[in-house]
């Protein structure tokens, strides 16, 4: 019984023992496992965990540039930058905007619109940045906001450079604006392979110079290689790789001139183009009415954007660039000049004006009741006889017309450093057939030859490109592209990179034909429908009025100013260079609704010529024009 | 001379050369790594300092305690964790959607916590008893006494203790000579039983399962632990980032650095050869408590001893499993090395235990 139990015992020890190393081998294994596990992490994977581990720590912080500036040719600021607070939301790190959005406005003024805005900015961009409530804080508020903001998760005070355009409306239309980077802007820049240069931006070139000269105005985003923690707070920056400044771009632009211009229109409607011909570098370029560019850059908000973009006056419109107006009677030189190099009249050669030209069984009116009588080709541009023309249109037909005038650039962009440039319309048998559908359509008849002749009809062009017409003529037939921009300065080393005057093209044209067409354009100015305007003047000018038909009026009507609902009345027009001895100056003016070119077009380009030319401005004495603000960047 | 001589073997002398040693080796090591995981708090070290004092205090008091005594407390223990866990499914407090803490007016208990040593304890005494004649009824019993406390745990929910205390009490079963044809049968009847399982589960603990076998599919969320971890662990190389320069310990992207996730820490610093070192201690701490099971004169000893060493190890096995992505996250602290006090007590509860047994192996015979 003893030794059994002994047996017994010394059995179930070897039994216990057994299991005891049974269970040893499953801990060898266990840890076996382990190992294996962390020698595949440690040793096999562990390039791709070390890089996992870099990625977490390391932040690539983009460093926004400055903006370069935007200067006109005496160095008047157009478009700087100046610091200033923003408050901004994140609206992927608060749970209820709304909520959030009440508890700010407690503790500094939220005004309905910067809600409205915020709203309209939300919805644009599916980014998780920051989005603005409030820009512009002041000092006191950003000490309100620090204070509390341990209570607002995702609201930031941030200091953000802001775009301004200093002379607000003046320049609109050349500037442009920036606003802030749409998805559709993204993809483009995704495209273009720049996406690396944008990270961190918000802003870029909408419309206008801004947009044009966007790559040299944006420069070069710097890097800041931060280490951060699992909250994504900086604890130390590793390296860093300094922004490079955009580009300060410097306009051949006078903003004086430009400011005497836009004044001499009131508060007309229309555009002005001055050019020097000798260059094509752009004076003046105004858009009337234009709008405040500084509404647009910390993203427009709703009631502005209506206001703008319904007014019947269409601020945004650019006219000088897009709005296509038919040229009336300052067609007449090129169609006189067409005549002479063709051959088909010679300057001496007469017609007798009776005061209407019968063809086809219409009859074309002249403006003068009763007519011009005897006229000849200098007397059909000093007074603008249409019989003259509508008799010469019909001599030389719609091909010849196009063949020749089209050589000023009519109807064809002039590849000015601005986009959105309107083509405009310069008739030929051509043109309507590629213009229309139906083949009755698009027949040409000998009729619409005779309005084309005096400018009408089909006829449509920019003020760009009759500015850079009546310069190319002033300029004996050598053609310059127009253009903004006078030198590029690097914003690093300082260099400037000029714009060349680039020649398109040199019109071929006997001499003597160019200086009688001058010679009649001065003519004009003398002693024809411009002399009113330019009585007194101190130096020789050429010129053509304009008149240009908005509606047709019927045959038999005679066309009645005061009648005339005030959106229908006819736009007036002005070409002119000056002096005509070498020409500094070339501009034309369209003035909508205003009547008669002679009365309203003109004296604005007397006053615009006699600021370029004398310095002297209406009714003030001379060379105090827009006080030049000496403005440094990025201070307010 | 010879007095403070005396006094110093008095002290140690019932301490296992082994197990004091090994231990020691894995505290400094844990305290090492937990200056660096608390962003060289030495306030954090301190606290963990008198944590282990208190722990050794407890484990030498047990260590001069005979088996036989121990033996005496199996039945009370394990009845008084029963009524606690009854009271906590009655009155306890939720805590992180939890029903897990009893409170009492100065502070609050864990119960479970307790049955992490009650379980063994209670099982080997049961089997202790019947020794002569072990039948099936008796493994059917002892089943029973696993099960009502499991389920109670489990009901908290509390799966990763559960799971520890059903591993502690199954290795007691085991090394008790459990037929191999119930074990076998037994896991393929829980393999079958695992749709019905996973029905049981909370949603939360579903997660962590789904979220183990794909961490990618949440990876802000429960996968981001795992994820970290595993980045830490990789990103540790052969000889680790050294000590102090663990970037996703420093820049706070492991979570429970100090805690349950120690040992990315370590890993992350230490390396592969720090791993193995670990690994080392570990497995000599096992041999040492195996080899102790092995030698120990009773059927009590030899049970309390070996269920008690492998669930030391199912410890260390699980955490270092859950941190390098090889088992889903369960709230299981590193032996030695994670921060906290009532872990450490525990532990070295049941280092104390052994060191009792291994002392006492020639005294009795029964």
């Amino acid at each position: 019984m003893r030794f059994a139990e002994l047996k017994n015992t010394q059995r179930e020890l070897h039994y216990f023992q057994l299991r005891v190393g049974f269970a040893g081998m499953a801990v060898v294994i266990a840890f076996g496992l382990l190992f294996a596990r962390f020698f595949y992490l440690q040793v096999i994977q562990h390039d791709y965990y070390h890089t996992k581990a870099e990625d977490n720590r390391i932040s690539i912080v983009p460093v926004l540039p400055n903006r370069g500036l935007i200067v006109d040719r005496n160095d008047v600021v157009l478009a700087r930058n100046y610091a200033a607070y923003t408050l901004e939301i994140s609206p992927s790190k608060v749970a209820n905007l709304k909520a959030t959005i009440d508890e700010l406005a407690g503790i500094v003024d939220i005004q309905p619109k910067d809600r409205r805005r915020f709203q309209k900015m939300m919805e644009e961009s599916k980014t998780l940045d920051s989005i603005p409530i409030r820009i512009r804080l002041t000092d006191e508020e950003v000490a309100k906001i620090t204070v509390l903001k341990y209570k607002l998760p995702g609201v930031d005070v941030k200091a953000r450079l802001f775009r301004q355009y200093p002379l607000a409306e003046l320049a609109s239309h050349v500037t442009g604006y920036i606003n802030r980077i749409t998805d559709r802007d993204l993809e483009r820049i995704e495209e273009a392979g720049l996406d690396a240069n944008y990270k961190g931006t918000d802003h870029i070139g909408k419309t206008g110079l801004e947009q044009s000269y966007e790559q040299e105005l944006h420069g070069t985003t710097g890097f800041e290689q931060v280490e951060i923690d699992a909250g994504g707070r900086g604890v130390r920056t590793l390296s860093r790789t300094a922004p490079i400044s955009g580009n300060n771009l410097t306009l051949t632009l006078d903003i004086r001139l430009q400011q005497v211009a836009d004044e001499a229109f009131g508060d007309r409607r229309g555009a002005l183009v001055a050019i020097e011909p000798s260059t094509g570098g752009i004076l003046a370029f105004v858009s009337k009415p234009g709008f405040d560019p500084n509404l647009f850059v910390d993203g427009i908000d709703p009631a502005n954007w209506d206001e703008l973009n319904n007014s019947p006056d269409l601020p945004l419109n650019n006219r000088a660039l897009a709005g296509l107006y038919p040229p009336g009677s300052t067609f007449k030189p090129y169609m006189a000049l067409t005549a002479l190099e063709v051959g088909k009249r010679t300057p001496t050669q007469s017609i007798f004006d009776p005061g209407y030209f019968n063809f086809g069984g219409h009859r074309f009116r002249d403006d003068k009741a009763g007519g011009h009588g005897y006229v000849d080709m200098y007397k059909s541009i000093v007074e603008s006889c249409d019989t003259y023309y509508y008799i010469l249109g019909n001599d030389l037909g719609i091909d010849t017309m196009a063949r020749f005038i089209g050589q000023f650039g009519f109807g064809q962009r002039t590849g000015v450093d601005v986009e959105g440039e309107a083509i405009g319309v310069l008739p030929s048998q051509e043109w309507k057939l590629k213009r229309f559908r139906r083949p009755e359509q698009q027949k040409w008849y000998a009729g619409e030859t005779i309005s084309v002749a005096i400018g009408q009809g089909y006829n449509s062009y920019t003020p760009l490109q009759l500015a850079q017409a009546v310069a190319t003529l002033a300029n004996n037939g050598v053609m310059y592209k127009p253009h903004f921009v006078n030198y590029i300065e690097s914003a690093k080393t300082g260099e400037r990179t000029y714009v060349e005057p680039e020649p398109v093209k040199t019109i071929k044209l006997k001499p003597q034909n160019i200086q009688f067409i001058k010679r009649a354009m001065v003519g004009v100015n003398k002693e024809g429908t411009g002399a009113v305007a330019f009585r007194g003047a101190e130096y020789t000018s050429g010129g053509k009025t304009g008149t240009a038909q908005v509606i047709a009026i019927k045959q038999t009507e005679k066309y009645d100013e005061k009648r005339t609902a005030e959106r229908h009345r006819d736009h007036a027009l002005f070409i002119a260079f000056a002096p005509v001895e070498n020409p500094k100056i070339a501009l034309a003016v369209v003035v909508e609704n205003a009547g008669f070119g002679a009365r309203a077009a003109a004296p604005i380009a007397r006053q615009v010529l006699d600021y370029y030319l004398l310095g002297k401005r209406k009714g003030k004495p001379a060379e105090t024009a827009v006080t030049p603000q000496s403005d440094d960047d990025e201070s307010d | 001379m010879r007095a403070i001589d005396n006094l110093v073997r008095r002290i140690t002398g019932r301490l296992d050369g082994p197990l004091l040693g090994i231990a020691t080796a894995l505290l400094a090591l844990g305290l090492l790594t937990l200056y660096s995981a608390s962003n060289e708090n030495p306030a954090r070290v301190s606290a963990q300092v008198a944590n282990i004092l208190v722990a050794f205090a407890l484990m030498w008091v047990i260590a001069q305690v005979s088996p036989q005594t121990l033996m005496r407390f199996a039945l009370p223990v394990y009845m008084l964790g029963l009524l606690l866990l009854v009271a906590v499914a009655l009155f306890g407090d939720v805590r992180n959607g939890a029903r897990r803490w009893l409170s009492f007016g100065v502070g609050s208990v864990q119960p479970s916590e307790l049955m992490k040593i009650a379980m063994p304890l209670m099982l080997a005494w049961y089997f202790h008893r019947h020794e002569t004649a072990l039948r099936f009824r008796d493994y059917l019993v002892a089943m029973i006494l696993l099960a009502v406390p499991v389920a109670l745990i489990v009901r908290q929910p509390d799966l990763g203790t559960a799971m520890l205390v059903t591993a502690a009490g199954f290795f007691v079963i085991f090394l008790a000579g459990l037929s191999w044809k119930i074990i076998v049968g037994g896991g393929v009847a829980i393999l079958g039983a695992m749709p019905l399982l996973w029905g049981m589960l909370h949603d939360y603990q579903r997660k962590r399962v789904l979220t183990l076998l794909d961490p990618s599919q949440d990876p802000l969320g429960a996968g981001y632990h795992i994820i970290q971890a595993t980045i830490a662990v990789g990103s540790g190389g052969l000889v680790g980032k050294g000590w102090l320069n663990g970037t996703q310990t420093h820049l706070e992207f492991i979570p429970e650095r100090s805690t349950d996730f120690i040992f990315a820490v370590f890993s992350e610093e230490f390396g592969l050869l720090g791993n193995g070192l670990l690994l080392v201690l570990y497995l000599s701490l096992v041999t040492r408590g195996l080899m102790i099971a092995a030698n120990a004169p009773t059927f009590f000893a030899r049970l309390l001893a070996g269920s008690l060493t492998l669930t030391l190890f199912t410890y260390a096995f699980v955490n270092m499993g859950m941190v390098s992505g090889l088992l889903p996250v369960v709230g299981v602290p590193l032996p030695f090395i994670s921060y906290g006090g009532t872990a450490l007590v525990t532990l070295f509860i049941a280092i104390g235990m052994l060191m009792s047994i291994q002392n006492h192996r020639t005294l009795v015979q029964t």
